[in-house]
């Protein structure tokens, strides 16, 4: 590799874009309180024991709000877990896999990581997670 | 002070984008929806042809009274609806609509990056909603919610990094800039598999399996009222125009055109970015829900094999032409 002074680049300068995006910010949570603000002063309030209800399916509810319930997403939390953490490495070294001299070795290293991937989910596919009746 | 007034201008245009666009998607929903269905849709407010329907609508929720359940969370659910719409409005911030610093809010280093993260907060409120609501019914849907942004979240992920490989850049800027027309047939199966997972993440139709009105009523939203209910309904059509916007500048090119005049770029970008949110409306119309295994399935059995084949593709096109 040559000898290339890599440009100074300041923490600081880097960041600046992300004061704009915290303004933006400010401005969302202004509006948002702005309009729930201004909707108190323009909706009436007259809260009845009927009205506080749950409303449910529009029949009384039956019951507290926390009723029993397979959870059967809970695999799929799991394997998302597992491959987006592994894919958020993709992002970086998309910007460099094609750079001179690397070529055909990062192009292996990517089958490498894609086969880990798809071996993943082909074992999840074989364990019959992905499919329920 | 220049620059002071230089940053609130763009804070502007972008905060009226973020409100007046969703609308107009609204009410071509409203009218195109109407049409395929040969009803005329709304006809009366403001006169011509039902313009002015939506902000009818909007006038009408603020002054509706608003109920939180005696048995709600009372904190969480009415912050909820905040929580589900100001994410869309950071990320319509960095989308450029035309080449240079001028059509973009604020060029972020990490575009892509920043609005894959920031666009998943969004999930948050309808989690929140579902939650604290104390119905069983808003539970499921919150529920069902999550798991489908778990699911599509990923070929969304690895999709947006075949852009970024092709490119080579992670600056959306940079990627539309580096577009040549061939990407097109390049990364089509990306575009296709980028656009349908996000569609799936807004529970749009068919992937409104969170909001099933014959299941669960209307999901993680069904004690809301009045302007919180707005609220929600209005991240509903803000993620359209993300998400549009999103696709136009990842797969679609962004502000380049066949043919045109330099300076005219933002409106290949627009014009793209609407006739994809008349796409997500006539999918709408078009396709019955699916169910909630049949949701899982097609992200894990078919998106997410056909976005690594992707990423492939363009790993090898890429250290081919290099």
């Amino acid at each position: 590799m040559p000898d290339v002074p890599e440009p100074t680049v300041v923490a600081a300068d880097y960041f600046e874009s992300y004061s704009v995006v915290g303004l933006l910010a400010v401005v969302g949570v202004l509006f948002v309180a702005v309009a729930f603000g201004a909707g108190r002063l323009l909706r009436p309030v007259v809260p009845t024991p009927e009205k506080l209800m749950t409303y449910e399916c529009g029949v009384d509810p039956v019951g507290e709000g926390w009723a029993h319930t397979q959870v059967r997403y809970y695999v799929y939390a799991f394997l998302y877990v597992i491959f987006a953490v592994d894919s958020i490495f993709l992002f970086p070294w998309a910007t460099v896999f094609a750079a001179p001299g690397y070529g055909a070795a990062t192009l292996v290293e990517m089958f490498i990581f894609l086969g880990f991937l798809a071996v993943g989910l082909l074992y999840a596919y074989k364990k019959g997670v992905l499919t329920w009746t | 002070m220049n620059d002071a007034l230089d940053v609130a201008l763009r804070l502007l245009v972008v905060f009226v984008v973020f409100l007046t666009f969703p609308l107009l998607v609204g009410q071509a929903e409203h009218k195109v929806m109407a049409h395929m269905q040969g009803r005329l849709g709304p006809m009366y407010a403001g006169g011509f042809h039902g313009w002015a329907q939506l902000v009818a609508d909007g006038v009408k929720f603020a002054q509706k009274e608003d109920i939180v359940p005696a048995g709600a969370d009372r904190r969480i659910f009415q912050l909820a609806p905040a929580v589900a719409l100001l994410p869309y409005l950071m990320v319509l911030l960095v989308i450029p609509v035309g080449p240079g610093e001028g059509a973009v809010g604020e060029v972020v280093d990490a575009g892509i990056f920043f609005v894959l993260a920031v666009m998943g907060v969004s999930v948050l409120g309808s989690l929140m909603a579902g939650w604290a609501s104390a119905n069983k019914f808003s539970l499921l849907g919150g529920l069902r919610t999550a798991a489908q942004l778990l699911a599509y979240e990923l070929p969304m992920l690895l999709t947006a990094a075949s852009v970024a490989m092709a490119a080579g850049t992670v600056s959306l800027t940079g990627i539309v800039d580096a577009f040549e027309w061939w990407w097109l047939p390049w990364q089509i199966v990306g575009a296709i598999v980028f656009f349908v997972a996000g569609l799936a993440e807004l529970q749009r139709p068919p992937f409104d399996m969170p909001v099933a009105d014959s299941e669960i009523i209307f999901g993680a939203y069904t004690e809301y009222t009045g302007l919180r209910f707005a609220l929600f309904l209005l991240a509903e059509y803000a993620g359209i125009v993300v998400l549009c916007g999103l696709t136009t500048v990842l797969f679609l090119g962004g502000w380049h055109g066949p043919w045109g005049a330099d300076g005219l770029g933002w409106v290949w970008t627009l014009l793209k970015a609407a006739v994809l949110a008349f796409v997500v409306i006539w999918l709408r119309v078009t396709y019955p829900r699916l169910r909630e295994d049949q949701l899982q399935k097609l992200a894990w059995t078919l998106l997410v094999p056909l976005s690594l084949a992707q990423i492939a593709l363009t790993g090898i096109v890429k250290v081919v032409i290099a």
